[in-house]
């Protein structure tokens, strides 16, 4: 009965097919990716650290240990890291790179690509350099030329086109340079206070033994600082990693499976109402109700498999594209491999999702009388909401929730989502109903016919506003929520750079050339903002406890790592702008003997566990300084400053060896280039941040990013307007009718395209803003609570967001609205209609 | 008194796959303004077919159709559009009243296509005439029969046409109600002085006309 009663309607029914299908391909296809990205990483796991295991720290690894793991290897390679700025001679550019001093074999695993590919060897038996391929394209060097590293130039080699375990995004927040290892010290740039990274490389023999000695020189080197790395280790965090990574996607991928869901109770609820009529004729006849319920669900559910079939299709073709178009996040190659399991299940969600969803309209059929058969009316056919409905709603959100439970793996955070997706869901919902109520109230009189008639479609009876605009505003949410979380980023780093504020800073000047910048910066017209020395200490003590003591003192919590980091300190007799004093006394100068009171910042202070009044007891490069905890700060860390968690008063650190930054603000760009150019030729050891490269390198990355999750945005955008294509569909019947009624009355047909136009530009445009609020409203609360960051709305993306969105539903109405608009006004004479 | 609808040599072919079906052959005839008549047949016999052709729903195949000295033949859909909304009214058998708009935004609608300032006005003076002055927020679905029959009465006469077409306009009626809405339909048509053409089975109804015309087998039988 089922397949017979189908015959005549499966034109209908393949529309809800097309609302699920898209959602369950995105699913499918992110499901697969991420399964084969897992694979591969577990594959692959060797070349991402490049050798079994490393070792590395801010000092060099003392010979002892080094020897001590030795012992286990086959091979050793070290890498001495740190950023530099480097100059192209050639062109005369200039940027803070990633230098990497390299000696030895490394990697073991895997290569760093480069062209020509033998470079990546050929580099360390000489003066010779290998650069980043990009940073190359940059400064328009080629090879051959020369890059000036410190004091020292290198001739171009090769241009360094992959490195292991290092993605394209990581390579352009800070290229890479690498330089042989024996080079090193005639750069000059080993100095006082320089941010070094000594690495260790090892390739495990494999005669050796690798179990218990190996653990307990592992251990050991841990608990002198050494950050041990071992595959298994890479392979965790690289695979959490894009597990976040994947499971934002899938995130997106759910919501448009979630507004396709949407399509189909909408599809299902017309299709529904249009049967009214057969199953009163059937109850008539003495089916029951349960039997007419059963004839419809095993019609949904069957095109409900033949959508998720047809999703899952498209999902495996979109997951041979997504390692492409994700590979300038993921440092390694992956060959799409087809998941069965992530087919099966897309199938198995798609089908029950469709029941469940098709179940809401599906069991007001139970309350369709037999009497309806004869006396058709409008009361007979409106399908009504009982307990059950509310009921099987109630199933609809745990289904949501469980499923997303398990995509996610983390209960609390599928909460969190299914409430925001639900919470947005009724908002729209209820943005809808009270649109076509107000719309009923406020329509003007005065205005002409076609706007009207427009208009007034978005109230009349078998309207689908609520529908098209949940779609809509829930599509339109998704896709402006991405740009504006955009641009809340950029906003973020523009704002530093506005007004008079610092946008270039100067590190690692030592104390004799102090004076020389300073001077430099002023024959450039520049203003020195601010002069700060910085020195570097460690922390031996927190009240009396040393590491080992603090570690084994339960109730003291200070985590190791506090023992472990180099502080970077300032001192200076008060404090600036960017520091609010929260608590306690900040004593700006102390003579010699008094008790030495510091400041901390408050947040760092509550990672450390400690208070106003503990003791802290400092290496400060061989000398121990005690001092007492006076005050905590509040500090703005968005200006381009240089804020310090520990802030000593003057009086105390004057003699200590000690380095230098200074801050400016270069207005133009040709000045900034020539300032820069003029600093690295002359102090080589002084490194530049440039805020304009931080912001065009941030926009960068942030474009990659966006264009990912732009890609699946477009899958929610996608199922809307399928759902939008699906409603007018629907309505089909009823608006021709409509349409050659209004041409048997004398519509011309420009008249009837532009009430279509109307419509459908009413219905994008207020889906588009109700998008728009939802999005403004979540990205505000992500900017307060999150950033801590006023979220001001691009109004230029907002208009093109709303102008695209309802572009999009004027055309899409107006296309499926043509052979509504061509039929003969004679078939109204007919009966055709 | 001058003709309003003069028909000459009409024929009327329509091509049903491979075959081709003369619907209508030669047909002639003339209506005087403000003058009804009836169109009369056995089913089949093409009575639809010339009322459409007759008020610009359809064009001829053969012949000519002048409609208030208007000739259809050369006219565009767009221009027998605007025909139809200046000078024609229609009234159906099965109503056909747009289901989504109230009976009052029914009767507007012919004048507000037009852009006529106080449709409503004229609009609810006509509903008030058909006796459905407390019904006019209704929508169709919410109407009996008869009510929407008067609904469309009073739409049809809304744009003030010059002619009337009804196509068995009490065929879906019951006896009593037929009556009443066959009643109204002349003396609206009166007080109008509107040119009613009807098409119908029914002969009484027919007989309430001036002229009357016979189909049989697409042919004027006599």
């Amino acid at each position: 009965m089922a397949w017979r009663d189908s015959r005549k309607s499966r034109g209908k029914l393949l529309l809800f097919i097309a609302s699920i299908s898209l959602g369950i391909a995105a699913l499918v296809g992110i499901t697969s990716f991420r399964e084969n990205l897992i694979d591969e990483i577990n594959d692959q796991a060797k070349s991402l650290l490049g050798a079994d295991f490393s070792v590395d720290d801010r000092s060099p690894l003392p010979d002892s240990l080094f020897t001590k793991f030795k012992q286990f290897s086959a091979s050793t390679s070290k890498e001495t890291s740190f950023s530099s700025m480097v100059l192209f001679p050639s062109t005369g550019g200039t940027r803070l790179v990633q230098v990497r001093a390299l000696e030895g074999d490394y990697p073991y695993y895997g290569t760093i690509e480069t062209d020509p590919p033998e470079a990546s060897q050929a580099f360390r038996d000489g003066q010779f350099a290998i650069v980043d391929e990009k940073l190359m394209l940059q400064y328009n060097a080629i090879l051959g030329d020369t890059v000036m590293v410190g004091n020292l130039g290198f001739e171009i080699m090769g241009k360094v086109r992959k490195i292991p375990g290092q993605s394209d995004v990581g390579t352009s927040v800070a290229p890479v340079v690498y330089i042989p290892r024996q080079f090193l010290e005639a750069t000059g740039l080993i100095k006082k206070g320089s941010r070094i990274r000594y690495t260790t490389y090892f390739q495990f023999d494999p005669e050796v033994d690798t179990t218990g000695l190996w653990s307990k020189t592992v251990e050991q080197s841990e608990s002198y600082g050494y950050d041990v790395d071992t595959v298994e280790e890479e392979k965790e965090n690289a695979g959490q990693a894009f597990r976040d990574l994947s499971a934002f996607l899938e995130l997106i991928a759910f919501t448009a499976l979630l507004l396709g869901c949407l399509g189909v109770a909408s599809s299902i609820y017309v299709y529904v109402k249009s049967k009214v009529q057969a199953v009163a004729v059937l109850r008539c006849l003495g089916m029951k109700a349960s039997q007419a319920i059963n004839i419809y669900l095993l019609q949904v559910a069957f095109f409900g498999l033949i959508g998720s079939v047809i999703g899952s299709i498209v999902g495996v073709v979109i997951h041979l594209y997504l390692p492409e178009i994700t590979k300038a996040f993921i440092p390694i190659d992956i060959t799409p491999v087809i998941y069965w399991p992530a087919i099966l299940i897309g199938v198995l969600l798609g089908v029950i999702i469709s029941v469940l969803f098709g179940l809401l309209s599906l069991v007001g059929l139970r309350k369709i009388s037999p009497l309806s058969a004869i006396r058709s009316g409008f009361e007979a056919t409106k399908i009504k909401w009982d307990k059950l409905v509310g009921l099987i709603g109630f199933t609809v959100v745990l289904f949501i929730f469980l499923a997303l439970w398990w995509q996610l793996s983390d209960a609390l955070f599928a909460l969190v989502y299914t409430g925001i997706l639900i919470g947005s869901i009724l908002l729209l919902f209820g943005f809808g109903k009270g649109l076509s109520w107000g719309m009923k109230r406020v329509l003007p009189g005065s205005m002409s016919f076609v706007w009207r008639q427009g208009m007034s479609n978005l109230y009349r009876p078998n309207n689908q506003t609520v529908v098209l605009v949940t779609t809509l505003g829930l599509s339109t949410a998704l896709l402006a929520m991405l740009y504006f979380m955009q641009d809340l980023l950029v906003q973020r780093v523009s704002l530093a750079g506005e007004d008079e504020r610092p946008n270039t800073v100067l590190f690692d000047i030592q104390s004799h050339q102090k004076e020389q910048i300073r001077e430099m910066t002023e024959d450039f017209d520049l203003p020195v903002m601010q002069d700060v020395p910085v020195v570097t200490m460690r922390l031996l003590e927190i009240n009396g406890k040393n590491k080992d003591e603090a570690w084994n003192d339960t109730t003291a919590q200070v985590p190791g790592w506090a023992f472990n980091r180099e502080y970077r300190v300032t001192y200076r007799d008060s404090l600036i702008s960017s520091e609010t004093l929260v608590k306690g006394d900040w004593t700006g100068k102390i003579q010699q003997g008094d008790s030495i009171f510091i400041s901390m910042s408050e947040g760092y202070a509550e990672n450390l566990n400690v208070d106003i009044g503990d003791e802290l007891l400092f290496n400060v490069q061989g000398a121990l300084v005690k001092t007492y905890l006076g005050s905590l700060r509040e500090i703005d860390w968005r200006r381009v400053q240089t804020n310090f968690l520990v802030l000593f008063p003057e009086g105390v650190l004057e003699k200590a060896p000690q380095f230098h930054v200074l801050i400016t603000r270069i207005n133009r760009t040709d000045v900034s280039a020539r300032f820069q150019q003029a600093v690295v030729r002359q102090f080589p050891n002084v490194s530049i941040i440039d805020l304009e490269l931080i912001l065009k390198t941030l926009e960068d990355i942030l474009g990659k990013v966006a264009f990912v999750i732009q890609f699946m945005g477009l899958f929610s955008i996608g199922t809307g307007l399928v759902v939008m294509i699906s409603a007018i569909i629907l309505s089909r019947f009823q608006r021709m009718q409509e349409n050659v009624l209004l041409r048997t009355l004398g519509a011309a047909k420009h008249q009837l395209w532009k009430i279509i136009a109307a419509e459908y530009f009413f219905l994008g445009g207020l889906g588009a803003i109700a998008g728009l609020v939802l999005a403004t409203l979540f990205t505000t609360l992500l900017g307060r609570f999150v950033f801590e960051f006023i979220f001001v709305p691009n109004l230029l993306h907002m208009s093109a967001i709303f102008l695209v969105v309802t572009f999009s539903s004027v055309m899409v109405g107006l296309l499926n609205s043509r052979n509504i608009i061509r039929h003969s006004p004679l078939e109204v004479l007919r009966n055709e209609l | 008194m001058s003709s309003i609808l003069n028909v000459e040599q009409v024929s009327k072919i329509y091509q049903s796959g491979s075959k081709t079906v003369q619907v209508l052959d030669e047909i002639n005839f003339n209506v005087n303004e403000g003058k009804t008549m009836a169109i009369v047949g056995p089913s089949g016999s093409g009575k639809t077919t010339l009322l459409g052709l007759c008020a610009g729903l359809d064009t001829v195949s053969e012949g000519s159709v002048t409609l208030n000295n208007v000739l259809l033949n050369k006219l565009n859909e767009d221009e027998l559009a605007l025909v139809r909304n200046k000078y024609v009214g229609f009234v159906f058998q099965n109503f056909q009243l747009i289901p989504t708009l109230t009976a009052l935004e029914n009767v507007m609608v012919p004048l507000e296509l037009r852009g006529i300032r106080g449709a409503k006005e004229v609009s609810e003076d006509l509903l008030t005439r058909v006796g459905l002055k407390d019904r006019m927020d209704h929508y169709p679905t919410q109407l009996s029969g008869g009510e929407q029959q008067r609904v469309a009465i009073a739409r049809a006469f809304s744009n003030n046409p010059r002619i009337l077409f009804a196509d068995e306009p009490t065929g879906n009626l019951d006896e009593e109600t037929g009556k009443a809405i066959e009643n109204l339909l002349f003396e609206i048509n009166k007080e109008k002085g509107t040119t009613l053409i009807i098409v119908t089975h029914d002969i009484d109804l027919a007989n309430k006309t001036d002229q009357i015309i016979r189909l049989k087998g697409g042919r004027i039988s006599s």
